[in-house]
């Protein structure tokens, strides 16, 4: 056979494969008596109950499995369904050494092996600051005040039940922690995209129209330009919110997501949504919203996600998610099993609105290539680009650079950090490269 | 036009300018809030001190109250690194003078302190208030906050030692918080007006700007990093971290007997140990802030009212047997959680 069947972890190479490119060449040239020999050889080869049949075709084609010879398990076996028991390696994880406390920590989504634009709900990523609850939503209330009497003719409480009597709406859009990729300003730091880009996850959320709640309670506009939102949880966790977003109509008051309620990591039962802006905005188990006319300084937009600068002052209130993208299929610890064609993709997002381009080059930057989109493409939501790719075997280093509506071209390393320096921690959207070296195994490597 | 449409124009442009529009509009659903009620959860401080309880609290206070409630995590000075990044350190006289943390302008800061970065002091009294001690976050009274606030502002030496921080002169304390004029708001990354239109930095202008160029775009291509080698192997065998069939297969990171070894289930006893948060301060066989569970379980292992003595001291807290860093009460576990706990730490925690 080829020189590849040496290499480690090679695949078995299927029957009507087994000829070597100058077999195949004798053939061709008329030699059909070579064919049989080489039959005989690989039969040889094969494992003792196949072998008689191996001449024949593929053992999997031949001897029936016992899924086509048996009687399946009936309807709900699971009343949950499970993922199968051959999906066991993409669970959501952590990145040991990032954090010392389970309960105020990250776990990554598996993008590496994740199809489209929606996450499974089990597989969101998740970050908690003071630990995760199931809260009882027959006892989970929503409040509405003013942190100025005149600012909302009258102060609220809805329960569960209210709320989802309400006009409802439901709609896609990612959630990506501010901090996301965070570990890469400086060098170069883990290993797979799982661990540089799983903060993130993309959802359909179904739910209220924060202003409909706050014209319900009467909210002066005109006087409340700021909204603070408060989790239940330990924590309480507050952000500052700017008024405009909700008049636009587009923050939730979310109790769904793909379909069945939110999850109790998620924030079940009930969570806003702030399309575009940063997930630590995205209160969990969300119990209060105040309307205000300033800023809140809270310790998350005071202590924490605010992004040192290289003249030593901190951007404070930076929110939104700048355009990104990155190539999941192959990525960083992965490794192509041999030459051949390809489907590189990959996944693009823009908090400021819709994709509206993907390019992507093979040869780190110098020349690229427009991809496939598959649409239709929403705001502000996860966005799946393809392209096709033949690998000749050599080196090659993939990457990918998102557009969005407003013009906006995602940045290089180099030119991110001649502006932000390397130590702000938060929003690096900088292109993201593989590099794949003659063995077929890809690695995190960044081009300036 | 006629008067009635005049009047009409006149009544909409009133409804404009005083932003009224009708409220209850559904009926049935929510009902107002009572007083208490929102007395009860409005519980923030803003950077204008809106919302600030009034009290005051003084640094001995402060001392203790840290020391027994707070120190375990954070070190008896603010200054540990164990559990949470430090509070207190890297701030000096004349960081405080000018407002601005020295070490973020060199660069030579060696740890980003909460109190290096912090502008505001109102930030610091209302996430103590919501969120503090770890593990009952909301016990604290408004008094205990200021005591705590003033043994901070004591240890970063922004007040004296005598010094009794109130709602009255919280305002003047703002003035020498050392990276008060450390923040800056000229962005793009607000996603509300301008500071021009009222909000909040430029009004969405990007700091950085690429093209889209297609071919030729540069002559060579410059890796500023690669992945170092321990990093390759720090996440594990990422072989499992993928499927095993389709396009790619994981790389296998972990050679022989490692990779082989499935990593072992997590134990009931375990899970209930994090879930309950008490792997924050205890490791199974290392110090972190309190005694790894082996040195407990070699210490009390002949004892017979061991089970007991413990139970007591989980329910409780304690201080002394292990040093001076305290063990929190943990009212917060059920009493058969600890009753489980215990029986498990003292049979060698695996």
């Amino acid at each position: 056979m080829g020189d590849l069947s040496n290499k480690p972890g090679r695949l078995q190479r299927a029957p009507e494969n087994f000829l070597t490119e100058e077999q195949v060449k004798a053939v061709g040239a008329g030699r059909r008596d070579f064919m049989r020999k080489s039959f005989l050889a690989a039969s040889a080869a094969m494992m003792a109950p196949v072998a008689a049949r191996a001449v024949e075709g593929d053992p999997e084609i031949l001897n029936l499995p016992p899924w086509s010879t048996t009687l399946g398990l009936p309807v709900a076996t699971n009343p949950y369904g499970q993922p199968s028991k051959y999906e066991s390696q993409l669970l959501r994880r952590e990145s040991p050494g990032l954090t010392r406390v389970g309960g105020a920590s990250v776990s990554f989504a598996p993008l590496q092996g994740l199809f489209g634009i929606i996450t499974p709900s089990g597989l969101h990523f998740e970050r908690h600051h003071q630990g995760w609850h199931d809260v009882d939503p027959a006892r989970h209330r929503l409040m509405i005040n003013g942190s100025d009497p005149a600012f909302l003719k009258k102060p609220k409480v809805y329960t569960m039940d209210q709320l989802m009597r309400l006009p409802s709406v439901s709609r896609i859009h990612f959630i990506e922690c501010g901090a996301n990729t965070g570990l890469e300003w400086g060098n170069v730091a883990v290993p797979t995209v799982q661990y540089t880009h799983g903060m993130l996850s993309c959802s359909e959320f179904t739910g209220v129209p924060l202003k409909l709640l706050l014209e319900d309670c009467g909210v002066d506009y005109k006087k409340a330009r700021y909204v603070l939102a408060e989790g239940a949880d330990g924590s309480s966790m507050t952000r500052t919110i700017p008024m405009e977003m909700v008049e636009n109509g587009e923050v939730l008051v979310a109790y769904g997501m793909n379909g069945e309620m939110l999850r109790p990591e998620n924030g079940y039962p009930l969570r806003l949504v702030v399309p575009g802006v940063q997930g630590v905005s995205w209160v969990k188990w969300l119990r209060r919203i105040e309307v205000g006319d300033k800023p809140y300084a809270t310790k998350d937009e005071a202590v924490h996600y605010i992004d040192l600068m290289p003249d030593g002052l901190h951007r404070q209130y930076t929110s939104v998610q700048e355009c990104k993208s990155v190539i999941t299929t192959p990525s960083g610890g992965q490794r192509l099993l041999e030459q051949g064609f390809y489907n590189v993709s990959g996944l693009a997002w823009s908090g400021r609105g819709k994709v509206t381009r993907v390019d992507v080059s093979f040869d780190g930057g110098i020349n690229w290539k427009t991809a496939r989109i598959e649409g239709p493409v929403q705001n502000k939501a996860l966005t799946r680009f393809n392209v096709d790719w033949v690998w000749d075997g050599k080196p090659a280093i993939l990457q990918s650079r998102a557009m969005d509506e407003t013009g906006y071209v995602q940045p290089s390393y180099g030119q991110l950090r001649a502006v932000r320096g390397t130590k702000s921690i938060y929003h690096n959207n900088a292109i993201q490269s593989w590099k794949i070296v003659e063995s077929g195994e890809v690695s995190n490597v960044q081009v300036l | 036009m006629s008067r009635f449409s005049k009047s009409i124009l006149a009544l909409a442009a009133l409804a404009v300018s005083s932003g009224a529009f009708a409220f209850d509009n559904y009926k049935g659903l929510g009902r107002q809030a009572t007083q208490a009620e929102v007395a009860a959860w409005d519980i923030d401080v803003r950077p204008d001190f809106k919302g600030l309880p009034k009290g005051s609290g003084d640094v001995q206070k402060g001392n203790d109250l840290f020391e027994e409630k707070c120190a375990s995590c954070h070190g008896s000075f603010g200054e540990s690194n164990e559990v949470f990044t430090p509070l207190i350190g890297g701030t000096t006289q004349d960081d405080i003078k000018k407002g601005r943390v020295g070490g973020f302008v060199t660069g030579d800061i060696p740890q980003r302190t909460t109190f290096t970065k912090v502008a505001t002091i109102s930030t610091v009294y209302d996430y103590i208030y919501r969120a503090m001690p770890w593990t009952a976050p909301k016990s604290l009274k408004p008094d205990e906050v200021y005591a705590i606030l003033a043994y901070f502002l004591n240890l970063a030496e922004i007040v004296p030692g005598d010094f009794v921080l109130s709602d009255k002169n919280i305002a003047e304390v703002q003035q020498k918080m050392p990276n008060r004029n450390g923040m800056t708001t000229n962005h793009g990354m607000w996603p509300g007006p301008s500071a021009a239109k009222g909000g909040i930095g430029n009004g969405g202008k990007p700091d950085v700007k690429n093209v889209a160029c297609m071919k030729d775009c540069k002559k060579e291509v410059r890796i500023g990093s690669v992945l170092p080698d321990y990093a390759r192997t720090a996440h594990g065998n990422l072989e499992d971290q993928n499927r095993s069939f389709g396009p790619v297969r994981g790389v296998r990171t972990i050679e022989g007997e490692a990779a082989a070894a499935k990593a072992p289930a997590q134990s009931p006893e375990l899970a209930l140990a994090n879930a309950n948060a008490c792997m924050a301060c205890h490791g199974l066989s290392n110090k972190v802030v309190g005694p790894g569970y082996n040195e407990i379980q070699a210490r009390y292992k002949d004892q017979a009212d061991a089970p007991d003595r413990l139970f007591a001291k989980v329910k409780a807290g304690g201080q002394g047997v292990w040093g001076s860093v305290p063990m929190p009460p943990n009212g917060h576990v059920k009493d058969e959680d600890i009753k489980t706990l215990v029986k498990w730490i003292l049979s060698g925690a695996k």
